[in-house]
């Protein structure tokens, strides 16, 4: 029963939303998209899920005084004050909630991704290095598409900002096409494998 | 200067603060970013889902078929029960079936059909036999049901240098993205905050 219904479950929607496809008959469709906004519903409790046990971890740091407890106070505080102010005050324009969201939200979030910049630029001092010649084609790729998007790119030749456009759009796009496609047969078999139930890896280990 | 630039200027220091090595400040900052960013999507997921797709049809319209989605929802919660925590699997098998059975006209159509037909379409220019070569030898690069040796190997070969041009261009890319970003705080910090440019 732990394993079985589950599976039924999981071959009945799977099924019907596929064939679904191939049909377009009212009543179907009106059904497809009753399932696709439950989809979204049992989504959005289970990222609540994710919040609750984000909540419960900090909030256990807190009470048993561990570790860098102090931080953690930080961190509810943080989800506290926005779902208070989310909730009370609402989200619109103006509101305190998205004062805090474009004022301090926002400012670290770019923030973190532009430190990436450093790291991403000391790793590849460390790591592009003319060992072979496939070495030598990322090398010199990522030189030119980098070099294509400032002005320097421009300054020292027009040659180099057109060759950049030139391997986004045709060898890179190809590779790209190549890895998606791959991606897509992929996705195909092993989505057929968890309709059929041979996949069964989302039941966790236990049964 | 107004009380938002200084929150903003004061913050984004504490995260380049990293750049040292790891401080108070910085964990202080990427402590309050997680809570802030948890609370941010808590409120907008509940507005825009649980209050829109399922308080709001049962409290106006009636509609008691939300019911369904909201008990299997409200069974997740259940993951946080150690006996019940297999109860679970019944709502995430309707999401994880129905997800499949959605992906497999969707993949098929956009992954595989749509980027094979682009590939071969403007077969009488030199970029677009370029794009066809690199295609095909990609894929044959990902076959590894048999040897890559030979004529084969070959075309493996030539495959991955495509991968390779696809990668340095996604590098430099990703690259150029970030240090954008990172000019942004910058001038915000040496314009808005210190004022010393500009």
């Amino acid at each position: 029963m732990k394993t079985r219904l589950p599976i039924a479950i999981c071959f009945i929607f799977g099924i019907f939303t596929l064939l679904q496809y191939f049909s377009k008959h009212p009543t179907l469709t009106a059904m497809y998209a009753e399932i696709l906004d439950w989809m979204q519903i049992i989504f959005v409790f289970t990222l609540l899920v994710g919040v609750i046990t984000i909540f419960k971890i900090h909030s256990g740091k807190i009470s048993r005084k561990e570790s860098n407890w102090p931080y953690s106070i930080l961190t509810v505080l943080g989800i506290v004050v926005m779902a208070g102010l989310g909730f009370g005050y609402g989200t619109d324009y103006g509101s305190p909630f998205l004062w805090i969201f474009q004022n301090i939200q926002v400012p670290m979030q770019s923030t973190m991704f532009a430190l990436l910049a450093f790291f991403v630029a000391s790793a590849a001092y460390r790591g592009f290095r003319f060992r072979n010649k496939e070495a030598a084609v990322l090398l010199i790729t990522a030189i030119i598409v980098m070099l294509g998007r400032v002005p320097l790119g421009h300054q020292i030749s027009d040659l180099i900002p057109q060759t950049a456009e030139w391997i986004i759009d045709n060898p890179s796009t190809a590779a790209k096409r190549g890895i998606l496609i791959g991606i897509g047969l992929g996705s195909i078999t092993t989505a057929l494998r968890v309709i059929l139930g041979i996949e069964r890896s989302y039941l966790g280990g236990r049964s | 200067m107004s009380i938002e630039t200084l929150i903003a200027a004061v913050l984004t220091l504490a995260i380049f603060s990293f750049l040292y090595k790891e401080n108070p400040f910085y964990r202080a900052a990427e402590h309050l970013l997680v809570g802030v960013s948890v609370g941010y999507y808590l409120v907008i997921l509940v507005e825009e889902t649980i209050w829109s797709k399922v308080a709001r049809p049962l409290a106006y319209d009636q509609n008691w078929i939300v019911i369904i989605p909201a008990v299997l929802g409200l069974m997740m919660f259940l993951r946080l029960s150690r006996n019940r925590a297999y109860l679970t699997r019944i709502p995430l098998a309707l999401l994880i079936g129905a997800g499949a059975g959605v992906s497999i006209p969707a993949m098929l159509w956009a992954r595989v059909l749509k980027q094979m037909s682009a590939s071969m379409l403007p077969l009488y220019t030199v970029s677009g036999m370029i794009v066809l070569v690199g295609v095909i030898t990609t894929i044959i690069y990902f076959y590894f049901s048999r040897e890559q040796e030979g004529w084969f190997g070959y075309l493996a070969k030539t495959g991955t240098y495509f991968l390779m041009v696809f990668f340095g261009a996604t590098f430099g890319y990703t690259v150029m993205s970030r240090v954008t970003l990172l000019i942004g705080r910058m001038e915000f910090l040496l314009t808005d905050f210190l004022g010393v440019v500009g």
